[in-house]
């Protein structure tokens, strides 16, 4: 399977389309249908899909296992301060009025921000446990 | 009326690869069965309108769900090992279960009718984001902004997956090398 010439041209054609239209996901969320989870979830299927195709090691060069080391707790602890920032502003915990100069651009900042804790928990948590299964042999 | 028709198919279609998935011995097989389960569930979330759902289902139940169980099957066999005997047990479970299931069903209210609790509170919800949010999607801005204790403990759930897969099936280190 690693010698398929035409997968592994047809992947590298497909990555770039298919990371673009994970962040229309996420960006567009506001407007339209979507949002981290589904964003997340395209994304990571992305990297799965090179994984599959050209094998573990190179997959973990584009997205090194250290990093998701960072970015699985890393979300949620954007999502959290997020909510700690509104608490230290004078609000309740995850309200996000206070975060810009009128309550409009807060709310839109407080959403933007948690959503992308959302989408690196998600996304960092499918291709950690892609790796795991990959990574094992048939005992 | 064409809507009806499209969602009585595609029920019969889940009907069919639901016993499909049951009945076949291959776990190859059943892997593929349990992706077209997703797409045509995916599809009727579109005949209802709930597109975040379908987009969520066809990421996450055809897509990467399938890679994972493939790779589980990497790992053991392809083939259903055959039983012993007949087994009554999970068979009573699934009918009590599926009865206790259709009993409730009874309880909830018809299907599309104004009363229920989303056509009562949802017009709410459609007059105040916009002012309030600023956000023209108000599946969003309930999620994220009105409801963002929910979807904290959602991105939680994920979080305490994902380190409970990585605890449990990472290599431990010097254990490739053998």
């Amino acid at each position: 399977m690693r010698l398929d010439v035409v997968l592994r041209v047809a992947t590298k054609f497909m990555l770039a389309p298919l990371l673009l239209f994970a962040l229309y996901v996420q960006f567009h969320g506001d407007y339209g249908p979507g949002g981290g989870f589904q964003a997340g979830v395209i994304a990571a299927a992305a990297i799965i899909l090179y994984g599959l195709i050209n094998g573990l090691g190179p997959a973990q060069k584009i997205v090194p296992v250290g990093l998701l080391e960072v970015l699985i707790p890393g979300g949620v602890l954007i999502y959290v301060a997020v909510g700690v920032a509104g608490m230290l502003l004078g609000d309740n915990f995850l309200d996000y009025n206070h975060l810009a100069h009128d309550s409009i651009h807060g709310q839109e900042w407080g959403v933007f921000l948690v959503e992308v804790g959302v989408f690196l928990t998600v996304f960092s948590t499918m291709i950690a446990i892609y790796y795991a299964f990959a990574g094992r042999r048939r005992s | 009326m064409i809507e009806t028709t499209v969602t009585i198919l595609l029920l019969l279609m889940l009907g069919a690869v639901t016993i499909g998935i049951v009945r076949v011995r291959g776990l190859f097989a059943a892997v593929v069965l349990l992706g077209v389960y997703s797409f045509l569930m995916a599809t009727l979330f579109v005949v209802l309108d709930a597109v975040d759902v379908a987009m969520t289902e066809a990421a996450v139940g055809a897509g990467v769900s399938t890679v994972f169980f493939l790779g589980a099957l990497s790992l053991t066999d392809t083939v259903e090992a055959p039983r012993k005997r007949r087994q009554i047990m999970p068979l009573f479970v699934a009918v009590v279960t599926a009865g206790a299931l259709l009993w409730g069903l009874s309880d909830l209210p018809q299907f599309g009718s104004p009363e229920q609790p989303i056509h009562r509170d949802g017009a709410d919800y459609l007059a105040r984001s916009m002012p309030e949010t600023g956000i023209a999607n108000v599946v969003s801005a309930v999620l994220a902004s009105y409801r963002g204790f929910d979807t904290l403990g959602e991105t939680t759930v994920v979080f305490t997956a994902g380190i409970g897969i990585l605890a449990l099936l990472r290599r431990r280190r010097g254990e490739g090398k053998s």
